[in-house]
């Protein structure tokens, strides 16, 4: 049985731990509520530059001439996963889940004899591919604290992604991120970025068919389409730097959780050393006293 | 009547009132917009957009980049990538 004096010890070191897990979940909380804001305040552009694009986008007959980032590559052999983690840790398995998502499309596309290159957003995400995966990761960026993540940087990824795509180099690009759902739960999404997957139901109703285009439908399409990989790409981190918290808040719930079982446990496990100890010097005692 | 203005940046929705009168810079020359408009979109370039809360009151300007417009029946929408002042 251990010692009186290494319980103690192992009770105060539990307790000190148990301490950082509720800061740590105290201050998820207070993050996640800034990062969910971030979140809804960018999502109308995000809609409107959305419903511009479809509603352009059904006017233009698809042609050689037409913007690769609409027609595609005319391709579907090469497929680049943009894949959006962050870069600390501690925050359940709100990074191996997007991971995972990504390594079983992944596994699905090689199956079907297609080649799969990787662009990593975030360390952590990086560090799980690249056991697997090391020679097919093309570039790896660090956001840093997603919470603080600007357009600008975004924008920086965008424009390298759509060089490389014009440049050929893939011919279909994937998003993975994780879907802020609830504090509770977070969904690992998978969403077509390159080249622009066009859901029907925004079509434009029959009443904007008199729109004036300035200057003509094509050229603003050319202008747009770069510009929302970017919002897409803004829009995915800032889901994921609202699931990143969410994640941690409840990580760190548990956490704070079983070390206050554990001190229990612990404590209990004390107090009958300590009274087996009592108990062993009164019977040294009384047999003592008999022996007389 | 007067027209319904939005300005948003994918950061945030910056401005949402009614004005009377804005005057964009577009691609191809400027162009002001009132209420009632017809339906156009635009790219914009670099450069300032004059806001006029009201019939001959002094316009407030607003620097965007990277700026593209749509006007339609429900007012005019600016989605601009960065805005100074």
């Amino acid at each position: 049985m251990a010692s009186l004096k290494a319980l103690k010890i192992r009770i105060n070191s539990v307790k000190s731990t148990q301490k950082i897990t509720k800061a740590m979940k105290m201050v998820a909380a207070a993050k996640l509520k800034r990062a969910q804001e971030a979140a809804e305040a960018s999502r109308p552009y995000a809609e409107r530059l959305e419903s511009v694009v479809s509603s352009i986008a059904s006017k233009v007959t698809v042609g050689p001439q037409s913007p690769k980032l609409l027609a595609g590559t005319g391709k579907d052999d090469v497929h680049l996963f943009v894949v959006a983690t962050s870069d600390k840790g501690l925050a359940g398995a709100f990074n191996t889940n997007i991971v995972r998502l990504a390594r079983k499309r992944a596994e699905e596309l090689k199956a079907a004899g297609k080649t799969v290159k990787f662009y990593t957003i975030g360390k952590k995400g990086k560090d799980q591919l690249a056991r697997t995966y090391r020679s097919d990761i093309v570039r790896e960026v660090e956001p840093g604290d997603l919470g603080r993540l600007t357009f600008a940087q975004v924008q920086e990824w965008g424009a390298d992604l759509t060089a490389r795509f014009e440049a050929g180099e893939f011919d279909v690009a994937h998003l993975f991120f994780n879907k802020f759902v609830s504090v509770l739960t977070q969904e690992p999404t998978e969403l077509q970025l390159m080249p622009v997957a066009l859901s029907n139901d925004n079509a434009p109703a029959g009443a904007s068919a008199s729109v004036e285009y300035e200057p003509d439908e094509e050229e603003i399409l050319a202008d747009l389409l770069p510009r929302n990989v970017a919002v897409q790409l803004l829009r995915a981190n800032r889901e994921n730097a609202a699931s990143e918290q969410g994640s941690k808040m409840t990580a760190m719930d548990n956490a704070t959780r079983n070390a206050g079982d554990m001190i229990n446990r612990l404590t209990v496990l004390y107090n009958r050393t300590r009274q087996a100890a009592i108990t062993t010097e009164l019977v040294e005692i009384i047999s003592g006293a008999e022996a007389l | 009547m007067p027209l319904h203005f939005e300005l948003v940046t994918p950061e945030r929705l910056i401005r949402s009132e009614d004005v009377h009168m804005v005057v964009v810079p577009g691609a191809e020359g400027d162009f002001g917009v009132l209420e009632g408009h017809s339906p156009m979109m635009s790219t914009l370039r670099d450069g300032a957009i004059s806001i006029y809360a009201s019939a001959g009151a002094t316009p407030e300007t607003l620097t965007v980049a990277g700026g593209f417009a749509e006007v339609n029946e429900k007012g005019l929408t600016i989605l601009a990538e960065a805005i100074q002042g």
